[in-house]
C-alpha cells in the first residue's frame, strides 16, 4: 500500500520537493547578508537613538521579498488542501480505480490510512520546511517591520514559526473529507479553497485575539504610535491629531485597538480616527519649521505635555510562541476530527 | 451443496430509491455462475455489495461465509472484477502486477506474467494506452492472480467487441479449469454467459426469477404449441413460465420434470436465451411461478 500511494503521490512530492529546495537554497543564500545589514544598521543607530527611523528604513527596502515569502508560507497549506487533499479520493472515484483498490487484499480503513498518513505527512513537512526557513530568513525584517505588519499581526504571525504545519495538515484533512463528500474533483477543488479561506479569515478576526485577555496600557505618544497632525482648511483651522495601531516599546505587537485620551481620560478618537488637539502649527513646537532631524519629536512632547494618551490593547510579541502552540493545537483538533470523519465515512457510506 | 454467496432478505437504498429489494439468494460454490436480468434489476448492487463496496440498507449477506469486505483475509478469498474494468491509468501494465504482489498476500506472480505474455502485453505500456479488450484482460489477470476462492466478474465484457470478448470469456473459462475457481458473472446479454456459465441465474427487479444448472433448466423446460387452451387445463405438474395465445392457438413455456405425452402439443425445446427471455417478462404473473430448479 505504501508503494503504491508513493507510486501515485511521487509527481507532485518531486515537484514540490524542487520548489521548496530552490525557496530553501535563495532564503539561505541571502539570509546571512540581510541579518548583516540589520545587524550594522542596529550598530549605527544606537548611539544617536534613530533605530527606529532605521527599522522603517530597513523594512521599506525589503518590504517586496519579505511579502512574497509571506505569501508563499500563508498560501502553501492552501496549496495542499487543493492539490493534495481534495483529488487524494476523488481521482480514485472518479476514474472507478478504488473498486480496484479496495478489492485487493486491504481494508479500506488501511487503504485510507496509508494514503493519508503518507500525504499528509509531506504536507506536514512541506509547511514545516517552508514555514522554519521563512521564520530564520524574516527575523531581521520581523523585528523592523511596520506596525500593520507586525509579527503578531494576523497576515505575518501566520506565515511564521510552526502554525503553517497545522494549517497544511487541517487544509489537506480538509481537503480529503470534503473530497469523499463531494465525489468529484473541480467541486471539491472548489469548497476545500472556500471553507479554509473562511476560516483562516476567521480565526484571527474571531478566535486568535481571544486567546489570551489581551493587554491594555497607556502610552506617550511619539515617532511610533503618532499618525500625524494635520490642519483642516487653509491654516487657523483646529488641528487635528490621529494616531497609528502600534505601540512604543512592543515591536512586533498586534494592536487590536488604539485610542486616543484626552487631559482627561475620556477617548476622543478610536481606532483610525482623528480627533482635535489645541496645538498651533503656526508658532511652537508643532510649527513645521521647527521639525528638525529628529520630524514632530518636539511636537509630540508637547501634545504630551498637554496630557493626551494613547491607550492601546494589544497582543504583545512574548505571546508569539504560547499562541503558535495554541492555534496549532486547535488546528491539530480539527485535523483529528476530520480525519475521524473521513475514516467512518469510508467505512461506513462510501462506495 | 455450500454456498459461495448468500443474501437474506438483502436491500441497499440510494436516497429514496431503493436499487436493491428483499432479496434472498444462494449461490453455490463449484460452478461458473451466470447471473443475468435486464438493466436495474440490481445485479450490479449486489455483487457490490457482495465485494463489500457497499453496506447493505436492510438484510444480511455472506460471501464464502463471512460478511463480505471486513478483513484481509476474507477480501483475499474474493476476487473482483468491476464493472468498466477500471485501472490506473498512469500506471504501466507492470506496476499493476507490482500492486497486486504489494496488496496480496496469495499472490501468484508466475501466473501474472504467464498470463501477461500470452495476451501479448508490453509490461512498460501504461493502461491509459490499453484497448479495451486488453485492460479487460488485465484486469482479469489482476482478479487470477490474488489466488481467489471465489472471482466476481460485473458485466466484464459489456464495453468489448465481439472479439475481445470472445477472448476474454475463453481466459476464464481456461483459468476455471486450471484453478478450480467459483465464479459469478454478471450480463445482460444470455448469449455471453451462455459459453462459460453451467448455472444461472435470472434476476428482476432484484427478485431470484429463476436459478438453477444450465443443462437441468434446458431439460426440464419446454415450449407447447397447439390449439388454444387454458393455462388452468395443464396437468398439476406443467407449471407454466410464460403464455401467449392467438385467436386459435396457445404457445406455453412450461416447467416440468415428466415427459409431455399430450399428442395436442408440438413440443419443443428452448434455447437458453428463449428460456431467460421467458422468465423476464410479464413479471407479475411470473413472480408466483419463481422457482429454483437445482441438482
Amino acid at each position: 500500500m505504501i508503494w503504491l500511494t508513493w507510486r501515485q503521490f511521487r509527481g507532485s512530492a518531486v515537484m514540490t520537493a524542487a520548489v521548496l529546495v530552490i525557496l530553501t537554497v535563495v532564503l539561505a543564500l541571502t539570509g546571512p547578508d540581510l541579518a548583516s545589514q540589520y545587524a550594522a544598521g542596529i550598530a549605527d543607530c544606537t548611539p544617536d537613538n534613530t533605530c527606529d527611523q532605521f527599522f522603517d528604513r530597513f523594512f521599506d527596502g525589503n518590504q517586496l521579498p519579505f511579502l512574497a515569502v509571506s505569501l508563499v508560507v500563508l498560501a502553501l497549506p492552501a496549496l495542499v488542501g487543493l492539490f493534495w487533499g481534495a483529488p487524494l479520493i476523488t481521482r480514485e472515484l472518479e476514474a472507478g480505480t478504488h473498486l480496484l483498490v479496495w478489492n485487493q487484499s486491504v481494508t479500506r480503513g488501511r487503504w485510507l490510512a496509508v494514503k493519508l498518513g503518507l500525504t499528509g505527512l509531506a504536507a506536514v513537512a512541506a509547511a514545516c520546511v517552508c514555514g522554519l526557513a521563512v521564520t530564520w530568513w524574516s527575523d531581521p525584517l520581523d523585528k523592523s517591520a511596520f506596525p500593520d505588519l507586525a509579527q503578531m499581526a494576523p497576515l505575518v504571525f501566520g506565515a511564521r514559526g510552526i502554525v503553517p504545519m497545522g494549517y497544511a495538515a487541517f487544509a489537506f484533512a480538509l481537503g480529503v473529507a470534503v473530497g469523499m463528500l463531494v465525489r468529484r474533483t473541480l467541486p471539491a477543488m472548489a469548497l476545500t479553497l472556500a471553507a479554509f479561506a473562511a476560516i483562516q479569515i476567521a480565526m484571527p478576526m474571531l478566535v486568535r485575539p481571544h486567546l489570551m485577555p489581551p493587554v491594555t496600557s497607556t502610552f506617550e505618544i511619539g515617532y511610533v504610535n503618532g499618525g500625524g497632525i494635520h490642519v483642516e482648511g487653509q491654516g487657523g483651522g483646529p488641528v487635528y491629531l490621529s494616531l497609528r495601531a502600534a505601540v512604543p516599546g512592543n515591536a512586533g505587537a498586534w494592536v487590536l485597538s488604539g485610542d486616543l485620551l484626552d487631559p482627561s481620560g475620556r477617548t476622543i478618537a478610536g481606532t483610525g480616527e482623528e480627533a482635535p488637539v489645541p496645538v498651533s502649527v503656526t508658532s511652537g513646537p508643532c510649527a513645521p519649521q521647527e521639525a528638525g532631524p529628529h520630524g514632530l519629536d518636539a511636537c509630540w512632547a508637547e501634545i504630551n505635555r498637554l496630557g493626551y494618551r494613547q491607550q492601546a490593547t494589544y497582543q504583545p510579541l512574548d505571546r508569539f510562541w504560547p499562541f503558535q502552540w495554541i492555534e496549532t493545537g486547535i488546528y491539530a483538533l480539527l485535523t483529528l476530527g476530520l480525519t475521524w470523519l473521513s475514516f467512518w465515512w469510508v467505512r461506513r457510506r462510501l462506495s | 451443496m455450500t454456498s459461495v454467496l448468500q443474501a437474506q432478505a438483502l436491500g441497499k437504498r440510494y436516497g429514496k430509491r431503493w436499487a436493491l429489494s428483499d432479496c434472498t439468494i444462494d449461490i453455490p460454490a463449484g460452478h461458473v455462475v451466470g447471473l443475468v436480468g435486464p438493466n436495474g434489476a440490481g445485479k450490479t448492487t449486489l455483487l457490490k455489495l457482495a465485494g463489500g463496496q457497499l453496506q447493505p440498507t436492510t438484510g444480511g449477506i455472506t460471501v464464502l461465509g463471512e460478511r463480505p469486505g471486513s478483513t484481509p483475509a476474507q477480501l483475499a478469498r474474493v476476487g473482483f472484477v468491476a464493472q468498466d474494468t477500471p485501472l490506473y491509468a498512469a500506471l504501466t501494465v507492470a506496476e499493476h502486477l507490482r500492486l497486486g504482489t504489494r496488496l496480496n498476500p496469495r499472490w501468484d506472480a508466475a501466473l501474472a506474467r504467464e498470463r501477461i505474455t500470452q495476451l501479448g502485453l508490453d509490461p512498460a505500456h501504461r493502461a491509459g494506452k490499453l484497448s479495451g479488450g486488453q485492460r479487460a484482460q488485465l484486469a482479469l489477470t489482476l482478479g487470477l492472480a490474488k489466488r481467489p476462492e471465489l472471482l466476481i466478474a460485473d458485466e466484464p465484457v459489456a464495453s468489448l467487441d465481439p472479439l475481445a470478448r470472445r477472448d476474454f470469456l475463453q481466459g476464464l473459462t481456461e483459468a476455471v479449469i486450471t484453478h478450480e475457481l467459483s465464479v459469478v458473472l454478471s450480463s445482460h446479454l444470455v448469449s455471453d454467459l451462455e459459453k462459460v456459465s453451467d448455472y444461472l441465474i435470472v434476476l428482476v427487479d432484484s427478485r431470484v426469477r429463476m436459478a438453477g444448472k444450465v443443462d437441468r433448466l434446458l431439460a426440464t423446460h419446454h415450449r407447447l404449441t397447439g390449439p388454444r387452451r387454458d393455462p388452468d387445463r395443464l396437468p398439476a405438474d406443467q407449471h407454466v413460465v410464460s403464455a401467449s395465445h392467438t385467436d386459435r392457438q396457445s404457445t406455453f413455456v412450461v416447467r416440468t420434470e415428466a415427459p409431455i405425452h399430450d399428442p395436442a402439443w408440438t413440443v419443443s425445446r428452448l434455447s437458453l436465451e428463449d428460456l431467460v427471455l421467458a422468465y423476464m417478462e410479464k413479471p407479475a404473473e411470473n413472480r408466483r411461478a419463481a422457482v429454483e430448479v437445482q441438482r
